[in-house]
């Protein structure tokens, strides 16, 4: 199988805190790997360095056979890594479209001047939520998203990450703030884009979850890698015991 | 009770009601009192919009800086700074120059000016300085300098061309009533059209999306303070063409005008909303007001009870926008 991304040795330190420690993983072409571990094992601090949030101090990150320095989120997008955070990293004061291509807008020309193109944004944000099958009514498309239910924000930021074909998709907590039934579409989408062949790092607490979509599970404690499994060869006594023991 | 629609487009427009309402009691006055008109007076029309013109010019600066969450407290001395360069520079010229002094004059103070933004841009951008702090000093660095370069005095200036400038119409338009007018577009245009706009609401709006969706935004708030120096620059450049002199202390009773038109324009304190034409307004409804004191011919001390009510109002109508219009807030 070809390996996507392979994070070798990566450390990272906050002050007194050592957030990271010597932690290694690798992630093959439409793969599922979990992250799991308990509050402050170092899940988002991993993610945030593989999305060039954070520089590690040392270590160094392998993706697509390429040896890449992430200096900055925009050079992780441009590689085709996108993350969908934990918090959702949203400009509240702005629409629906406008947050899935931040940063990315596409320009057109209005009277030979160069413009936003706010009508394309539009019509493609309507599309990529309706390929996720996520409701969010018509009117409400071009209300800030800081208006939207925690749901409906959830989908613009997973949205988001889809819109670019990602070849590597981070999802920090994809599901922590939807109901059950969109927690069963985030699933089932993950499911999807594995048959897309596109690779997903998928950080969750909900062991239901992680045994449900994830092909191998990494346990990380306090900053360490605890242990490695493969999901079919392994139980949730065993994840729980590595995430807790020691 | 009126519905929620009817509360939301006063919430939204207010300002506008409140300009359209002051215009109509000074017209009333001037039509009872003094038994002739103010808004079709052409001479009462054009001191408002010159009134209007050096304070809508920081402004314009101001709202991007605000939108994007910071504060520019040295725009005011800034502006002052830019008036004494202007008129030096000009006055060290040969006067035969005429018209190309002016130009030196102003390419050398459309330099100097980026300095006072850069470093403003550069404390708060790269060494986490907050901008009300940071901007504070540079108020005072400004200040100083002003005086310094003009000796403590007013530079006077005499060229025909400058005086052409800040006095001269075009159309029956004073030529920096114009000036203000070409800054109010191309800035609506940046602000509303451009990526540079589009990054500085995201910036307002949340920080750490916009960095994480990959906008530099180190580099975007520099290129923030930059501008907002440069129209303080502008606004200077102007006083002194308007006055033949360049004045350290020429926008000092600005500053507060400037952010007061800004918030009065419907800009939020915390970042992420606002828009130049509401700066207009905000800066129009100031003008209107010390202006309109003076009309109806009561002590010119009540101006600033006024325009500090009006603020006020302003920031309360902000606060309470998101009740108005029914949606969730924490109490």
């Amino acid at each position: 199988m070809n390996k996507v991304l392979d994070v070798k040795s990566v450390s990272k330190r906050f002050g007194g805190v050592q957030a990271l420690d010597d932690v290694s993983i690798h992630l093959n072409e439409g793969e599922v790997l979990a992250l799991a571990g308990d509050n402050g094992a170092g899940k988002s601090t991993l993610i945030k360095v593989v999305s060039g949030v954070y520089h590690p101090d040392d270590g160094n990150i392998i993706f697509n056979n390429e040896n890449i320095q992430l200096d900055n989120p925009r050079f992780a997008r441009e590689k085709g890594i996108e993350t969908i955070y934990q918090d959702l990293a949203l400009a509240d004061n702005l629409n629906v479209g406008a947050n899935i291509f931040l940063g990315r807008e596409p320009m057109t020309t209005k009277f030979g001047v160069p413009i936003i193109n706010r009508e394309f944004m539009l019509s493609e944000s309507k599309k990529v939520l309706k390929n996720l099958e996520i409701n969010i009514p018509e009117s409400s498309l071009e209300e800030p998203v800081g208006k939207l239910s925690g749901g409906q924000r959830q989908a613009v930021a997973i949205g988001r990450a889809l819109y670019w074909n990602a070849k590597l998709l981070i999802m920090d907590e994809p599901t922590a703030a939807l109901g059950v039934p969109e927690q069963r579409n985030v699933m089932d989408l993950i499911k999807k884009l594995k048959e897309q062949k596109v690779s997903i790092i998928f950080i969750s607490h909900n062991l239901t979850d992680i045994f449900q979509a994830s092909d191998r599970i990494v346990v990380l404690r306090r900053g360490i890698k605890a242990g490695e499994r493969i999901i079919s060869e392994t139980n949730s006594d065993e994840v729980v015991k590595l995430m807790v023991q020691g | 009770m009126m519905n929620s629609k009817t509360l939301k487009l006063i919430s939204n427009f207010w300002n506008w009601i409140f300009l359209i309402f002051i215009l109509t009691f000074l017209e009333g006055w001037a039509r009872i009192v003094y038994g002739s008109t103010f808004l079709l007076n052409p001479f009462v029309i054009q001191s408002v919009l010159l009134f209007t013109a050096a304070p809508l010019l920081i402004g314009i600066g101001q709202t991007f800086v605000i939108i994007s969450g910071g504060i520019d407290l040295s725009v005011a001395f800034a502006m002052g700074l830019a008036s004494v360069i202007f008129a030096t520079v000009i006055k060290s010229l040969a006067p035969e120059l005429g018209y190309i002094a002016v130009l030196i004059g102003f390419g050398a103070t459309c330099l100097v000016m980026l300095i006072p933004g850069f470093i403003n841009g550069t404390l708060i951008s790269r060494l986490n300085v907050p901008p009300f702090i940071g901007t504070l000093g540079m108020y005072g660095v400004a200040r100083g300098t002003g005086y310094l370069t003009a000796d403590g005095m007013t530079v006077p200036v005499n060229n025909d061309f400058l005086f052409y400038l800040g006095t001269g119409k075009i159309f029956g338009i004073p030529i920096p009533v114009l000036v203000a007018i070409f800054f109010v577009i191309i800035a609506h245009y940046i602000l509303t059209y451009t990526k540079f706009g589009q990054y500085t609401y995201a910036l307002g709006g949340n920080r750490q999306a916009a960095i994480r969706s990959g906008i530099n935004v180190k580099r975007h708030i520099l290129l923030l303070y930059m501008l907002c120096a440069f129209c303080a620059g502008i606004a200077g450049m102007i006083y002194t063409a308007r006055f033949s002199a360049g004045a350290p202390q020429a926008g000092e009773p600005l500053m507060l005008d400037a952010i007061a038109a800004v918030f009065i324009g419907g800009a939020s304190f915390f970042g992420g909303s606002g828009k130049i034409i509401g700066t207009v307004i905000g800066a129009l409804i100031i003008a209107v007001i010390q202006f309109g004191i003076v009309f109806i011919d009561i002590k010119p001390f009540w101006q600033f009870v006024v325009v500090g009510i009006v603020i006020i109002v302003a920031v309360i109508v902000d606060q309470s926008k998101n009740k108005l219009k029914g949606e969730r807030t924490d109490e």
